[in-house]
C-alpha cells in the first residue's frame, strides 16, 4: 500500500440526536483530552507509519470534532504530518456542528491544516430541528458559517436532510432555498433512515412498519412526497449550479468531496479511532467499537478478509452509486475478466427493467434505478 | 414355561394433555426395576424427539413389567401408551382393544378435563376397566378430594379409594401398583383355542424385517408357527416371538392367551402385516376374525413440496420411511406450475399433517412448502364418470360437472352447559346439521352434528377450545358423502393463476374466503418495483381485489467508509429473501405465502 485516505474519528459529541446511530456520545473534556491522547498514540504506532505513505485526503468525522480544541486537532493533524506523506493539496474535512466553534478555534483548525469544514445543519427549520433533537437553531447556524467563511473557508459543506418528521415538500424547498443562498461549495442531501436501536425507531416504528408494507405513515412522509423531495433537491440545486455525483451528494464545479469519492471508488484507507474502519485493498479492518477497551487495551482491529468475489461486488455496489457509474474498462482491469462474464445476466435484465444504462464504456443508474438503487445494487450480490 | 393368565395384566394409561400420563408410566418402570434409575431417561416411552418436546404422544408404545406384588405373588404388567390427540384416536382405538383396563389420570388442581371425558368413554366402549389415580397432589394447588368427587359425579367411577399420588416425585405410586393387581382384571382367553391375536402396531426393523405389535386373545404362538393373517391373506412361518423389555425386544418361547408381545417372520413387506389385522394359525385357524377397528383412510391432503426442488428425491424416500410405521400416511407425485414437483399427501388430519411435516423437517432435514389443506371430493361427470379429487387442480372443466359432493362428518362433541350456545353458533357457522343434544349429566351435554369435513380441517379445532375454554372435546367419524354447491376458488397473482393457491370451497362461503386470501397475500407478498394485483376468482370472475403497492424509493442515503460491511449486509438480507422466493410470471412469492392460507382466521 503506496497511498491511503485517512480517516479519524471523534466519538464525542453536546448531545445525541434523537436519529443518530453513530458512534457517539457526550462526555467530559477529560474524556475528550485522554482519547486525543490515545488517538496520536494509535497514528504513530500505526503498522503504516513511517513507511512513507502518501495521503490525499483526510477526514475528521464524528460524533461532533468541533467538540474538539483548536489545540487538540492541531495535535492529531501534526501527528499525521510527521508520520505519513501528507499531499501538499490534502483535502482535510473536519464536520462541525453549528454553535460549538468560535472565531479562535475556527482560525485555530485552519491553522491545524484544516481546509474544507461540513457543517452539520439538517433543516433550516426550528420546528425539524427540534423534532430532529438538534441542539441549535438555523440562526446560530447561520453564525457559525458565517464566521467560518470569516475565518477563510473556502469549501464547505451543509448537511441537510429530506423526509424527516411533520417534515413536507414546501419545508424541505425552503431549507434548500436558504442554504443555496449561502452558496456553499457542497451540499450532502440524505433521506432520513430511521435506524434500530434510536429513540427515533422506538417513536415512528408504527409508522416504519407502515413505510414497509407499502401503506402511509402519519408523521413521516410517505414513500411518494420522500422520492419527490430527492427529486426536488436534483432540480433545485441544479439552478443554482450544483450537480449531482452520487445518491446523496451535490456540488458545485471542482468541488466535490475527494475523500467520499475514494471510499466509492475503492481506493485504500487507513481508519483511526474508536470503531474507525481502514481498508488496504484486500483487507477491511474495524477498530473495536467499546471506549474503554480502545483506551486501554492494545488496538488490535477486528480483520474481514475482501476476496475477489466481495471486491467486485464491491466494486459494483459502491461504484454504481455515482452518477458517473462504473468503468467497464476498470472492472476488467481490476478483475481480469469482462464485467459481462460475470454480471451478463444481471446487467441485461437491469437494462431491461430501465433501472441502469450503458453508454460508451460506463454503466450508470438512470433515475428510475437511483429511486430504488437497494434493489438494484442487491443484484450484484451473490 | 407357561405363565399363569391370572398373573397378567394388560393396561393402558388414559389422560388429559399434561396431566402426567408419561410421568406415571415412567415411575412405574422405575419402580419396578424395569430400568434402573441411571438408565432412565425422562419419559421413556416418548421415545420420539417430537414426543418428548411437544409433551404429546403420538405412537403407541408398549412395555412389558415384573412386579412383586404385596401377596408376594410376581404378575406380570403390560403397559400401553396411548397418543391423546383426537387425530390419533385410531391409534388410541387400536391400543385400547390390547387392553383388559385402563388407569385414568386426573390432575389433582385442574380435576376432569374435556379430554378426560373423551378417553373414559373411549375406554368404556372397549369394555375396559377404568381405574382413577390422581396426580400431581404435591402441587399447592392440588385439591384432591375435591377432585376425587369430581371423577365420581362427571364421570361416575368410584374414586374415594383412587391412589394421591405424585408420580413426579413417587410418592404413593406403590399404591398405583398394588391397585392395578385388584382393579385391573386378567386376561381371560384360552391358550389351548385356536390362535387369534390382534395386531396393535408394528414397525420395521433392518435386521429383522416387519415387527409385529399384537396381543394374543385366545390360542398360543411360538417360533415356526405358520402365522395367517386374515384381512391381507399373507401367510408366514414365525422366526421369533417375544416380549417389550423398555427399549427393547426380548425374545421368549411362545406368546400364550392374555400375552401382549411382537411376532418376527422375515417379512420385507410391510403391506402383509395390517394394523388390527387378526393373526391366526394357518394349520388351526379361528372361526372368525377380531372385529379390529375402521381402516384408516386419508380424510385430508395437501401438496407437500422441496424448498429446494433439488431435494425432491429426499423427500421421496423420507415420505416411504415414515409410511413404514404410519400407515395412513399416503402420497404420490404431483406437479405445480408455481412450487415444481412435489407430493399430493393425504393424513388423518391437521394435527397429522403437522406431526409429518415437523418430522420430515427435524428427522430428515428437509425445508417444506405446505399448499392449502383440502379433503376429498368426489365429481361426477356429465358423462356419468365420477373422480375423487384430492387436487383442486385437477378439477375438470365446470361445463363437464354434473355435481359434486363433499364427505360429511358425524361429530360428537361433549360440552359444559354454559358453553353450549357458543358451541351451537360455531357449528352453525361451520354448515353443521344439528342432531341431537343430550345432558349426560346436569353440567354436560353431548351434541352431535354433521359437519363438512372441509369446515373442521383448518382450525375447528382450535375455535373450540377457545370457545369452551378448553372445556369440550371432540370427535368425529366419516358419515357421506353429499351433494353440495361446491366452487373452486383461484387466486390471480399479477393477472396469473397461482395453481398451488387454489382451493375448493363452499359457494355461500367463497366470497369472504377469497377476500381474506387476497388481504393474507397482500401482507405476505413484499412489494416489487411494480404493483401487483391480487385476486380471488370464481370461474374467471373476480370476486375480490387488494393490490401490493408498486416500492416507489428504496434506497440507503448513506455508504461511506465506516459502514460498507454493514450496507452490504443490508443488501444481502435483501437479496435472501428472493432465495426463498417462487417465481410466478414476474411476481416473487414468499415460501410462507402458500402456507398463510391455514391462518385465514387468526385475527
Amino acid at each position: 500500500m503506496k497511498s491511503a485516505q485517512v480517516y479519524i474519528h471523534v466519538p464525542f459529541c453536546k448531545r445525541k440526536c434523537e436519529y443518530c446511530d453513530f458512534l457517539s456520545a457526550p462526555m467530559g473534556e477529560e474524556a475528550r483530552d485522554a482519547y486525543v491522547k490515545r488517538l496520536i498514540y494509535e497514528i504513530k504506532n500505526s503498522e503504516w507509519a513511517q513507511k512513507g505513505i502518501f495521503v490525499p485526503t483526510v477526514f475528521l468525522g464524528g460524533g461532533t470534532p468541533s467538540l474538539l480544541t483548536g489545540r487538540q486537532i492541531k495535535s492529531i493533524m501534526d501527528t499525521l504530518f510527521t508520520n505519513f506523506e501528507v499531499a501538499e493539496d490534502c483535502e482535510i474535512t473536519m464536520e462541525a456542528n453549528p454553535g460549538t466553534v468560535t472565531k479562535e478555534s475556527l482560525k485555530a483548525y485552519r491553522e491545524a491544516g484544516i481546509n474544507r469544514l461540513s457543517i452539520g445543519l439538517q433543516s433550516a427549520n426550528n420546528e425539524e430541528l427540534k423534532a430532529l433533537g438538534r441542539i441549535h437553531t438555523y440562526e446560530e447556524f447561520l453564525e457559525s458559517y458565517e464566521l467560518a467563511r470569516e475565518e477563510g473557508f473556502t469549501n464547505i459543506n451543509v448537511d441537510l436532510m429530506s423526509a424527516l418528521p411533520y417534515q413536507k415538500i414546501q419545508t424541505y424547498r425552503e431549507t434548500l432555498e436558504k442554504v443555496c443562498a449561502l452558496k456553499p461549495e457542497h451540499i450532502s442531501a440524505y433521506s432520513l433512515i430511521v435506524e434500530e436501536g434510536t429513540p427515533f425507531y422506538e417513536k415512528y416504528r408504527e409508522d416504519v412498519a407502515r413505510l414497509e408494507r407499502g401503506e402511509d405513515p402519519l408523521v413521516l412522509p410517505s414513500e411518494e412526497e420522500e422520492r419527490l423531495m430527492y427529486q426536488d433537491t436534483e432540480a433545485y440545486l441544479k439552478k443554482w449550479g450544483y450537480h449531482r455525483y452520487e445518491i446523496s451528494n451535490y456540488a458545485r464545479e471542482g468541488f466535490e468531496c475527494r475523500h467520499n469519492k475514494g471510499y466509492w471508488m475503492r481506493y485504500p484507507y487507513l481508519g483511526f479511532g474508536l470503531g474507525a474502519s481502514g481498508f488496504t485493498g484486500s483487507i477491511r479492518t474495524k477498530n473495536t467499537a467499546d471506549f474503554k477497551e480502545y483506551m486501554e487495551k492494545e488496538i488490535v482491529p477486528e480483520r474481514e478478509v475482501i476476496d475477489t468475489e466481495a471486491a467486485i461486488e464491491e466494486f459494483m455496489f459502491l461504484g454504481l452509486r455515482m452518477d458517473v457509474g462504473i468503468s467497464k474498462e476498470a472492472f476488467l482491469r481490476e478483475f481480469h475478466k469482462s464485467i459481462e462474464e460475470v454480471y451478463g445476466e444481471v446487467l441485461s435484465k437491469l437494462k431491461e427493467e430501465t433501472l441502469i444504462f450503458e453508454k460508451d464504456d460506463r454503466i450508470a443508474l438512470t433515475p428510475y434505478g437511483r429511486d430504488v438503487s437497494n434493489y438494484v445494487l442487491a443484484m450484484f450480490l451473490r | 414355561m407357561a405363565i399363569d393368565q391370572s398373573k397378567i395384566r394388560n393396561f393402558c394409561i388414559i389422560a388429559h394433555i399434561d396431566h402426567g400420563k408419561s410421568t406415571l408410566a415412567d415411575r412405574i418402570i422405575e419402580k419396578t426395576g424395569t430400568l434402573t434409575s441411571r438408565e432412565m431417561q425422562a419419559q421413556v416411552l416418548d421415545n420420539m424427539d417430537l414426543e418428548r418436546e411437544r409433551g404429546i404422544t403420538i405412537k403407541s408404545q408398549a412395555v412389558r413389567i415384573v412386579y412383586k406384588a404385596e401377596d408376594g405373588q410376581e404378575y406380570i404388567f403390560n403397559l400401553i401408551d396411548t397418543p391423546g390427540h383426537v387425530d390419533f384416536n385410531y391409534e388410541v382405538s387400536r391400543s385400547l382393544a390390547a387392553c383388559d383396563g385402563a388407569i385414568l389420570v386426573v390432575d389433582a388442581a385442574q380435576g376432569v378435563e374435556a379430554q378426560t371425558l373423551a378417553n373414559v368413554y373411549l375406554a368404556l366402549d372397549h369394555d375396559l376397566d377404568v381405574m382413577p389415580v390422581i396426580n400431581k397432589i404435591d402441587l399447592p394447588s392440588a385439591d384432591p378430594d375435591r377432585v376425587a368427587e369430581e371423577v365420581e359425579d362427571i364421570i361416575g367411577i368410584e374414586a374415594q379409594d383412587a391412589p394421591r399420588i405424585s408420580a413426579k416425585t413417587g410418592l404413593n405410586v406403590d399404591q398405583v401398583l398394588e391397585q392395578i393387581v385388584h382393579k385391573i382384571p386378567a386376561p381371560t382367553g384360552d391358550s389351548k383355542a385356536p390362535l387369534k391375536a390382534l395386531i396393535f402396531d408394528s414397525l420395521y426393523d433392518s435386521y429383522k424385517g416387519v415387527i409385529i405389535f399384537c396381543r394374543i386373545m385366545d390360542g398360543t404362538v411360538k417360533p415356526g408357527t405358520k402365522i395367517h393373517m386374515m384381512a391381507t391373506g399373507a401367510t408366514v412361518d414365525v422366526v421369533e416371538v417375544g416380549y417389550f423389555g423398555a427399549g427393547q425386544f426380548i425374545p421368549c418361547d411362545e406368546l400364550a392367551a392374555g400375552m401382549v408381545g411382537y411376532i418376527t417372520a422375515s417379512m420385507k413387506d410391510v403391506k402383509q402385516s395390517r394394523v388390527g389385522d387378526t393373526i391366526t394359525d394357518a394349520n388351526r385357524p379361528c372361526e372368525e376374525a377380531l372385529p379390529g377397528y375402521k381402516k384408516v383412510n386419508p380424510m385430508v391432503y395437501c401438496g407437500l413440496y422441496p424448498a429446494d426442488s433439488a431435494k425432491y428425491q429426499d423427500l421421496r424416500d423420507a415420505l416411504e420411511k415414515l409410511q413404514l410405521n404410519d400407515a395412513a400416511l399416503q402420497f404420490e407425485p404431483e406437479t405445480s406450475i408455481a412450487l415444481g414437483f412435489g407430493f399430493r399427501c393425504g393424513f388423518l388430519g391437521l394435527l397429522h399433517l403437522e406431526i409429518i411435516q415437523e418430522r420430515l423437517e427435524r428427522e430428515y432435514n428437509l425445508d417444506l412448502v405446505t399448499t392449502a389443506p383440502g379433503v376429498v371430493y368426489r365429481v361426477h361427470k356429465t358423462d356419468g364418470e365420477m373422480i375423487e379429487l384430492t387436487n383442486p387442480s385437477n378439477l375438470p372443466e365446470p361445463s363437464s360437472i354434473e355435481y359434486m359432493e363433499e364427505p360429511i362428518v358425524s361429530a360428537e362433541i361433549m360440552v359444559s352447559s354454559e358453553y353450549i350456545g357458543a358451541i351451537m353458533d360455531l357449528c352453525q357457522e361451520r354448515r353443521g346439521v344439528y342432531i341431537s343434544m343430550e345432558y349426560i349429566e346436569e353440567t354436560r351435554a353431548l351434541l352431535k352434528y354433521d359437519l363438512p369435513l372441509n369446515e373442521i380441517i383448518y382450525d375447528f379445532f382450535d375455535a373450540l377450545k377457545s370457545r369452551s375454554r378448553g372445556y369440550a372435546s371432540f370427535d368425529y367419524e366419516m358419515k357421506e358423502y353429499q351433494k353440495s354447491e361446491l366452487v373452486k376458488l383461484d387466486i390471480l397473482v399479477n393477472k396469473e393463476e397461482v395453481d398451488a393457491l387454489s382451493f375448493i370451497v363452499f359457494s355461500g362461503t367463497a366470497y369472504e374466503r377469497g377476500r381474506k386470501m387476497c388481504e393474507k397475500l397482500k401482507e405476505e407478498i413484499p412489494r416489487h418495483l411494480f404493483e401487483i394485483p391480487i385476486q380471488a376468482a370464481v370461474g374467471g370472475k373476480v370476486i375480490a381485489r387488494e393490490t401490493v403497492r408498486a416500492m416507489r424509493k428504496d434506497v440507503l442515503a448513506k455508504c461511506y467508509g465506516g459502514d460498507i460491511s454493514r450496507k452490504r449486509k443490508l443488501l444481502e438480507k435483501q437479496k435472501e429473501g428472493k432465495k426463498r422466493m417462487r417465481q410466478v410470471g414476474n411476481v416473487e412469492i414468499p415460501q410462507e405465502a402458500f402456507m398463510s392460507v391455514l391462518r385465514l382466521d387468526e385475527d
